[in-house]
Formats: C-alpha cells, structure tokens, sequence
C-alpha cells in the first residue's frame, strides 16, 4: 500500500520516476518483482534439469547419439546389474549408520558442551570445524590416514595393541572401506548435529528441571522425560536434513575409494556418475540418480507436514 | 565453586578430549605430513605423529612452482566471490518480498523455496552438464557461477526470511509515513537492521561454493579452469605414485581461506548453522 506517497489522482503529471516509485510501492507489484530473479533461476536451473533428468531416464541417452523413449526399462534393467543391486543396500546401510551414530553422539557431545566450561569458545570453533573445511580436501587427508602401507591409523591401533600388524588395509577390503567411509562421513557431519541440538538444549526452560528436581527425579530420568520430549522437534528437523544429504552423499566415497573395492562402496551419486558420465550412459545414469527422489520426497513431505506444523 | 563442582567440570572436560581428538586428529595430520621430509615421511620405522627429521617447507614450494595451485586458488575466488554476490543480492530480494509483501501465491512460492532448498546437487549434476553445454559454457569455471546459485539462492532467501521477520514492522512503516518509499525504508531502514543476517548469508554462501565439489567436477576439466578443491584432488594424483607431502600441502593450503574466516566469523557460523535447520 502507498503510505508515505501522495495519491496518483491529485498530482496533473508525475514524472516517470515518480511514477515508477509508485508503482514499486505497491505490494502486489513489487512482491512478484523481488521474487521473480529467484524464480526464474530455479525454473530454468533446477527445473527444468529435473524434467530433463526424468526424461533422461526414459530414454536409451548416450553421450553424442540422439535418443529414443523406452520408458520405465532403465529403472527395471538396472536390478539386473550387480552393481546396482549393492548401490542400493550400500545407501540404506551408509545412511541408516551413519545418521544413527551421529545422532547418538550429537544428542552426548551437546549434552557435554551445554555443561559450564572453561574454554567454551574455543571449544566449540574445534567441534565444528571438520564441518567447515572443504570435504574433499579433508577426505584426502583421510585417504592418507587409511593408506595401505604408512596408515597412521593402524600404527596408532598396533601402538596401543589393539591391532595385529600389519592392521587391516582399510579401503582394499570390503566391510573396512565401508567402515571408513562411514567414519568420515561421521566426523563431517556429527558438527549439524551437536549445534543444532545445543541450540535445541539451551532453549529449554530451567524451571523444567528445577520442578523436575523438586519431584525428585535423578539425572536420568530428567533427561529422559525432560531433556528427551523438549528436543523432540529438534531432533526430528535433523535426523531428516542429515538423511538426505547422507542418501545423497557424493565427496567423501569419491575421494575415498572411487566406489570400490568391487563396488562395495558405491552410492547413487557415485555410481549415477560413473554409469553417466565415465561410460557415457546418461539414460542409465539418471535413472540411477533419481532412485534418490523417493526418500527425497518422502524428507519434504515430512518437513513440511510434521515438522514446520510444530515449530509454527 | 565448590569442591564437588570443579571435579565435576573437570570430569566434563575430560570426556571431550576424544571427541575433540576425533575432531581435529585429521588436520593436526595433514599439516604435519605436509611439513616432513620425504626420507622421514616414507621411512615405516619412524613415527608418524611427530616430526624428528627436521621440517621442511619443500613440499609448499613445489606445490607453488611445480602445479598451478596458484591458478585453481584464483578460479575459486574469482566462483566464489560472483556466485556469493549474485546469490546474496537474489537472496535479500526474495527473503524481503516472501517475509514482507503480500502478493500472489506468495506462500507456495516460500514452500518452492524450501523444497529447492532440500534438492542435493548430486540429484541434477547429469542434466545440468547438458544445460551447461547448451550455454557454450562447457569446460569453464563461468559454468560454477551460473550454477551455484541454484543451491546458495534458497539457502539465502531461507536464512535471510528469518532474518527479516524479526525486523519490527513498525520501525518500516514509521519511515514510510515519514515519507520513504518501500524501496528506501527497506535500504535505508531493513537492510542496516538485518546486516548480521546478510554478513551470515554471505559466509554461508562464501563457504558453499568454496566447498562445492560435485558440479566443479563435472563441469570444468581443463588445468586453467578448476578450482583449488578438484585441482588438488585429481591433477596432483598422477598414475600411481602419489606424492603425499605435496597432496597434503595442497589439501591444507586449499583450506586456508575458509579457516582465516572461520576464526573471525565462529559466532556467525554457528547461529547461521542451526538458523538452517531450525528457523
């Protein structure tokens, strides 16, 4: 509405400016106008590559070659193959761990750094920091941590004596690369978790707790039926942002072990990637990568259902 | 403080040294390595968690002289600074209109908002290529600039919304009557209220792109045109004789722009962080 201008019919002539400025005063004018640069670049840059990545997967797409529609038969053909196959159970037991560890970690880290303590600053810009550095960059630093012959890690275990030399060779076999992958994506990621759930903790009354005490409940059961049903929002709106970009993790497995040994590493995003791009077989390769939408959009409508309803 | 509670604040603080062991241990590594000579690096009788031999800044120099780290470094300012203005001024536009004005579809329009913001790079990276060569942008860092938007937009305008909605309307509207337009209030009245929200938008956005890894990949392959994180990872790894001190040297150097940041901004960082999530 236009407050502080004076209305249009009582001036004879208003310069161009003038008249600009008072149509910019207008809500249903200038709202479509601020709005509009956001919308066109999602339309034109997330989607309408999203249609594409749909009609991708519908069809035989090779790099260089014009394609034809064959319909669903990318996303049957691809349980045939091996690889896939272990992508799939990889995603599910990559994020499934990985969220779940660092939920129970992030839920005790925060619960330490809402204590008083001396150093509190400092203490907290270390915790977060893994979350910070550039993951790829980081992740090198941890391939050379796992590396086959001077392995810091495993000097450390045989150290202590918890490793027979020469300690496992972490990214060649199997259930270790996965191990390792998890671990990192666990060191990356457990940061969101402790400060979005200290924030969570420090907003919840005291008197909670005092009245708690006053009936007197112990440490425990305050943290269980205080502490615990407080941070419920909270722990809901995270557990479902981690999922989804652990589902959806590419960094780390790429850096780390290329999807392998034999594919036992392997993510949608990476796989979708080698398929895609390394053989050309884009058809395939986006169909890969939209096996990810399912639980994507699963996150969404339980963001947007659940847990905004509760914040609001 | 009592007795009781110092030994208690102590056991706290006991318990986080692993978790902050676990934390740090990588990067207390890698500089380490980056810092030691060959013969001690690959010598299998020595320790490896200290430096005995003697440090050595060998393994900067080559990296600085024998690579074009210095290059990659550039391309990634030169992405990072245009995509972080670009989103930034998309962003506050957005955030001022979604938290502010009343318009048409206004709400769902700040749902698409959010939605876009939960899409990961990794789901679209296949088709975006195409749209990327379509643009006669293939193989070149402008590529980055164009399509890092895409995920620091949403993430800008959701942070920024939160941002403009604690702005008391009254203090707007009291410079409207007094004769601003909505353009001026929100210039000379909004943005100046709001600048921890834009400063925090602009680190978030700042170390978004300095991270991204996925699109840079994909999108850039020539030595003058990627930036410093794909350069370090898949230039200075050729064939099968990895040179660690120098891979560590880049990995630590590649970092360093985030970390001067990150020391300056760590409140920042942090509120930014559960303002994400949570607001």
């Amino acid at each position: 509405m236009a407050i502080g201008t004076l209305p249009v019919t009582t001036t004879a002539r208003l310069s161009l400016r003038e008249r600009v400025s008072e149509l910019l005063d207008r809500e249903h004018i200038l709202g479509p106008l601020f709005v509009s640069p956001a919308f066109i670049l999602i339309l034109l840059l997330v989607a309408y590559p999203f249609c594409m990545a749909v009609y991708f997967s519908l069809s035989n797409a090779f790099i260089g070659r014009p394609s034809h529609l064959i319909g669903i038969k990318n996303f049957i053909n691809l349980w045939d193959s091996d690889a896939f196959r272990q992508t799939f159970q990889n995603a599910f037991v990559f994020t499934g761990v990985a969220v779940a560890v660092k939920l129970v970690m992030g839920v005790a880290l925060a619960l330490l750094l809402n204590q008083d303590l001396w150093f509190k600053r400092l203490i907290r810009g270390i915790v977060l920091l893994p979350w910070v550095i550039p993951t790829a960059l980081s992740t090198l630093g941890w391939w050379w941590m796992f590396n086959s012959l001077y392995s810091v890690v495993n000097w450390s275990g045989i150290a202590l004596g918890i490793m027979d030399p020469p300690g496992p060779n972490w990214l060649g076999q199997r259930y270790y690369a996965m191990t390792a992958v998890i671990l990192v994506n666990i060191w990356r990621g457990l940061p969101f978790f402790v400060i979005t759930i200290l924030a969570g903790l420090v907003s919840i009354p005291k008197e909670l707790y005092e009245a708690a005490q006053a009936d007197g409940a112990g440490p425990w059961a305050r943290f269980w039926y205080v502490t615990l049903p407080m941070l419920k929002g909270v722990l809901a709106i995270v557990v479902l942002f981690s999922t989804i970009f652990t589902f959806s993790d590419f960094n780390i497995v790429y850096v780390l072990t290329h999807g392998g040994p034999i594919n036992s590493t392997h993510l949608f995003a990476t796989l979708s990637r080698q398929i895609g791009l390394e053989s050309g077989r884009i058809g395939e390769g986006a169909a890969i990568s939209l096996y990810l939408f399912p639980l994507l959009a699963f996150v969404v409508y339980a963001q947007l259902r659940y847990v905004r309803r509760q914040v609001n | 403080m009592t007795r009781r509670a110092f030994r208690r604040r102590v056991l706290m603080h006991v318990l986080l040294v692993p978790f902050l062991l676990f934390a740090v241990f990588p990067f207390y590594h890698m500089t380490l390595t980056s810092l030691k000579t060959d013969r001690e690096l690959y010598d299998r009788g020595a320790v490896p968690l200290l430096i005995r031999q003697g440090v050595t800044l060998e393994h900067y120099t080559k990296l600085l002289t024998e690579s074009m780290f210095l290059t990659w470094t550039k391309n990634s300012l030169v992405v990072t600074l245009l995509a972080t203005v670009v989103s930034l001024v998309i962003g506050t536009m957005a955030a001022y209109a979604l938290a502010r004005l009343k318009f048409f579809a206004v709400g769902s329009f700040g749902t698409g908002i959010f939605v876009t913001y939960l899409v990961p790079t990794s789901l679209l990276f296949l088709p975006l290529a195409q749209v990327v060569n379509w643009l006669g942008l293939a193989d070149s860092k402008w590529a980055l600039v164009v399509t890092y938007p895409t995920f620091l937009v949403p993430f800008c305008t959701w942070l920024l919304m939160g941002y403009f909605r604690t702005v008391p309307k009254e203090v707007e509207e009291c410079a409207m009557v007094d004769g601003c337009t909505r353009i001026q209030a929100l210039w000379r009245i909004v943005l100046p209220i709001a600048i921890p929200g834009l400063v925090c938008a602009a680190l978030f956005a700042f170390t978004l792109s300095w991270n991204e890894f996925i699109y840079a990949l994909t999108f850039t392959s020539s030595s003058d045109q990627i930036t410093a994180s794909v350069g370090v990872t898949s230039e200075l790894i050729r064939g099968d004789i990895y040179f660690w001190g120098q891979l560590m040297a880049g990995a630590v150097l590649g970092s360093v722009p985030i970390v001067i940041l990150y020391v300056f901004f760590l409140d920042y960082y942090v509120s930014g962080l559960t303002a994400g999530a949570v607001k």
